[in-house]
């Protein structure tokens, strides 16, 4: 009997089927990752409300129900007979003071002085910051060593009389470079080239030190500006930039002096860090605006956003200290040997072996003490320095705007520049981390 | 490293060598650098405050300014320095500024103990009370109960306590840290009674949402004299000061302001003669022009117009003249004549 078979056979791939709808797309995702069994399910449901409780008043109060523009307080004032349930950010305020958070009360016709050196500032420090840039040791001797000078004579002026006897000090130096020189080359029989590097050292510095005197004190036909009418951003900025820039170097230096062999380095060191990590950041603003003019004989008065910045770049270099030091203590011993079995001296061993790697470990931990000093600045205020934050709360004190919402809107704002800078630098430090990252990561 | 702070250092120690040569009395001292340094307050609304512009305002800070007025003729030669209240005896005591005007209350123990001399007073302030009008409270004394809203740690709290315990009325204190919070937790109704100075109450009464619906009472149960302080043991700056004060008194009393002080000067009244310098040499007894007095009124004015722009009925701060007013109107304001 003849058997009729019918054979099927597939001459095509069969057609890809999508995956299910509840493995792919958003509904997959939430699936996986909010709703993948009930206790899961129970805390993204608890998590969106919190969320929702936090961020609806807030984009209620500092978008919706805000107010963007007016003259004075009237304009932010709850309409007559409401309870102010609709009352929102009083931005108009910030608008109107936004000069003054920017550049304190510095004076309105010399504020192009202030931009510029915000420009230069962003102009010297984005190149710096971008690996891929070139022309990096120019640009650190422009941003290190060029900059700190013209800012300090445009932000304040320059024209600053400087005492005979300072010029006399830097003569002394060359005079001193050129004696040493003169008695190495008769009595320590040295040639012309022997002594010239002693001779590039001190007149070098000489000729360095005279132009930069010569250059704050000369008069370039700027009126000067007080330091007691630099405020907001400009005095927040000034302090964080010099403690930042000033307390790194510091620190590293100590960091090594406290691992140093020689006893008094060592006991330097552990006096001066211990020192400065055991007293307050906010007593030492006190003594230094309060009790040292009791120091000082009548009369004697010093910059005190001077003594702010000493006093906080010290501050913060006890604490860089034991970051780098942590730093430095997980390095191999093994590193320290093969330095020393290649002959290297002590600083080519720091320098090309040792603080590359240390520092690299304690990125986070830097950065971490950049941004507390940042926000440490805002300390000032107790000394009568208006720094951000404290030029947002004097001008609380103007009857012109004072309404419910000021505060919370001065507030707001300054969380918000200060969160910029803040997130700004912990996101470059996990980009350097990165870059960094040479295998050692674990 | 330190070639950020370097130059910073340098021009210290320039500045310091600048300034140990000066140590003559502070008129010369004064007169040498062109200005007054004069301390204010870190922001207290129509007291001294600085406006949107960077300008500082107020009654405190026109007062340093009718002392330039009177020094130079010229009501800007004055710089401000804002002082914390713990740092401003120290700083006038080390001569960073010349006069405190930092609505400071006169103490006998600051008086006799800190080396510093008040040169009068120009704001007679005190601890008030501000209460929900729908309380229906019209005294202080009806107030048994209460729970009252301050700073913690002040003064203000320690006569709270006096007042109510010696009037025998039980009270609650709920005492907040800053004055931000203290208003916020009044404003949310958490108390029935917010107490500070009379004039900090009129000036938080602008952070409320309704200020309309709260009332300030009309006792007041501490003395808080507010005025200038200068150092003690240099005369001829201290009458300056004192007398910079009764010279914007006695104008208001007389009737000069600034917009009529010229043709003032042609007035027949022998007290306004004698005032704006037409007769007598009274500004030379304390070391300045004939015109010191004029000069005051012509750039700062009298005490009434710089009440009245600063924290008078017509600012927001809408505070009535009350005690501050003229002894012929009431008040206590009373300056010695010029004669």
């Amino acid at each position: 009997m003849a058997k009729t078979e019918t054979f099927q056979i597939r001459t095509e791939e069969a057609p890809l089927l999508p995956a299910p709808v509840s493995t792919t797309g958003l509904i997959g995702w939430m699936r996986q990752n909010l709703f993948s069994s009930i206790s899961n399910t129970v805390l993204t449901v608890i998590g969106v409300i919190i969320a929702y409780w936090i961020i609806a008043p807030f984009i209620q109060f500092a978008f919706i129900d805000a107010i963007w523009t007016g003259d004075d307080r009237k304009a932010c004032l709850p309409p007559e007979g409401s309870e102010g349930e609709h009352m929102g950010a009083c931005w108009a305020y910030v608008e109107a003071y936004f000069p003054q958070f920017i550049y304190g009360r510095y004076p309105t016709d010399e504020i192009w002085r202030v931009n510029i050196v915000y420009a230069l500032f962003a102009l010297l420090l984005v190149p710096l910051a971008m690996p891929s840039m070139p022309l990096k040791k120019l640009n650190s001797i422009l941003f290190l060593g060029v900059f700190p000078i013209v800012a300090f004579v445009l932000l304040t002026g320059g024209n600053i009389s400087i005492s005979s006897y300072t010029w006399i000090f830097v003569a002394l130096i060359a005079a001193v470079g050129v004696a040493i020189a003169a008695i190495l080359m008769v009595a320590g029989g040295r040639d012309f080239n022997g002594v010239k590097p002693v001779l590039i050292g001190f007149v070098g510095t000489a000729v360095v030190l005279a132009i930069i005197l010569g250059f704050v004190s000369a008069n370039l036909g700027l009126s000067t500006v007080d330091t007691p009418v630099w405020g907001g951003l400009l005095v927040t900025l000034v302090i964080a930039v010099t403690g930042i820039v000033a307390s790194l170097p510091l620190g590293i230096a100590l960091a090594l002096g406290r691992r140093s062999t020689m006893p008094i380095v060592r006991l330097v060191s552990v006096i001066f860090i211990e020192f400065w990590r055991g007293v307050p950041l906010i007593t030492v603003l006190f003594m230094s605006s309060v009790m040292l003019p009791l120091f000082l004989p009548e009369g004697v008065t010093f910059d005190k956003l001077l003594r702010v910045l000493i006093g906080v770049t010290l501050f913060s270099a006890a604490y860089m200290a034991e970051v780098v030091r942590g730093g430095l203590q997980a390095i191999p011993k093994g590193q320290y040997e093969g330095a020393m079995a290649l002959g290297l001296r002590f600083w080519p061993m720091m320098y090309l072996i040792i603080l590359p790697q240390a520092l690299k470990l304690v990125i986070p931990g830097i950065v971490n003490t950049f941004i507390g000093l940042f926000k440490d600045t805002t300390l000032v205020l107790i000394v009568g320095m208006f720094d951000l934050l404290g030029q947002i709360q004097s001008s609380f004190t103007d009857p012109t705007w004072s309404t419910p919402t000021q505060g919370h809107t001065g507030y707001l704002f300054a969380a918000i520049v200060f969160f910029v800078f803040c997130f700004g630098m912990s996101r470059y430090s996990i980009f350097m981390e990165r870059r960094l990252h040479t295998g050692h990561k674990r | 490293m330190s070639k950020k702070i370097l130059p910073l250092v340098l021009g210290a120690a320039m500045g310091v060598a600048a300034t140990t040569a000066a140590s003559a009395t502070t008129l010369e001292d004064v007169k040498a650098k062109g200005f007054i340094q004069c301390g204010v307050s870190q922001g207290l609304p129509g007291f001294s405050n600085p406006d949107a512009q960077g300008n500082w305002t107020g009654l405190d800070v026109d007062l340093c300014r009718a002392m330039a007025a009177a020094v130079f003729g010229d009501a800007s030669a004055v710089k401000f320095t804002p002082l914390s209240a713990k740092e401003r005896f120290t700083a006038l005591q080390s001569g960073e500024v010349d006069v405190l005007s930092r609505n400071t209350t006169w103490t006998m123990s600051r008086d006799t103990q800190l080396g510093l001399n008040f040169a009068g007073v120009n704001y007679y302030d005190g601890q008030g009370f501000m209460v929900r009008k729908d309380l229906g409270v019209t005294s202080a004394l009806e107030l048994s109960g209460a729970s009252v809203c301050t700073n913690t740690g002040t003064t203000t709290e320690l006569n709270v306590a006096d007042y109510f315990r010696a009037n025998n009325m039980p009270y609650e204190i709920v005492a907040f840290e800053k004055a931000d919070e203290v208003v916020a937790a009044y404003d949310a109704g958490r108390c029935d009674v917010y107490t500070t100075d009379a004039s900090g109450l009129y000036a938080q009464r602008l952070k409320l949402t309704n200020p309309g619906d709260h009332m300030v009472l009309s006792e007041i149960i501490s003395k808080e004299p507010l005025g200038p302080v200068v150092r003690q043991g240099d005369d001829e700056w201290f009458n300056i000061a004192k007398w910079t004060l009764n010279a914007m008194i006695n104008a208001e009393e007389l009737g000069v302001s600034s917009a009529n002080v010229d043709d003032m000067k042609s007035s027949d009244n022998p007290s306004v003669k004698r005032l704006l310098g037409v007769e007598g040499a009274y500004g030379e007894g304390i070391g300045l022009s004939n015109d010191w007095a004029y000069n005051v009124v012509k750039n700062v004015g009298n005490y009434e117009e710089s009440f009245n722009a600063n924290v008078g009925p017509d600012t927001p701060l809408g505070i009535s003249r009350g005690v501050n007013a003229l002894w012929s109107d009431g008040g206590f304001l009373y300056a010695p004549p010029v004669r």
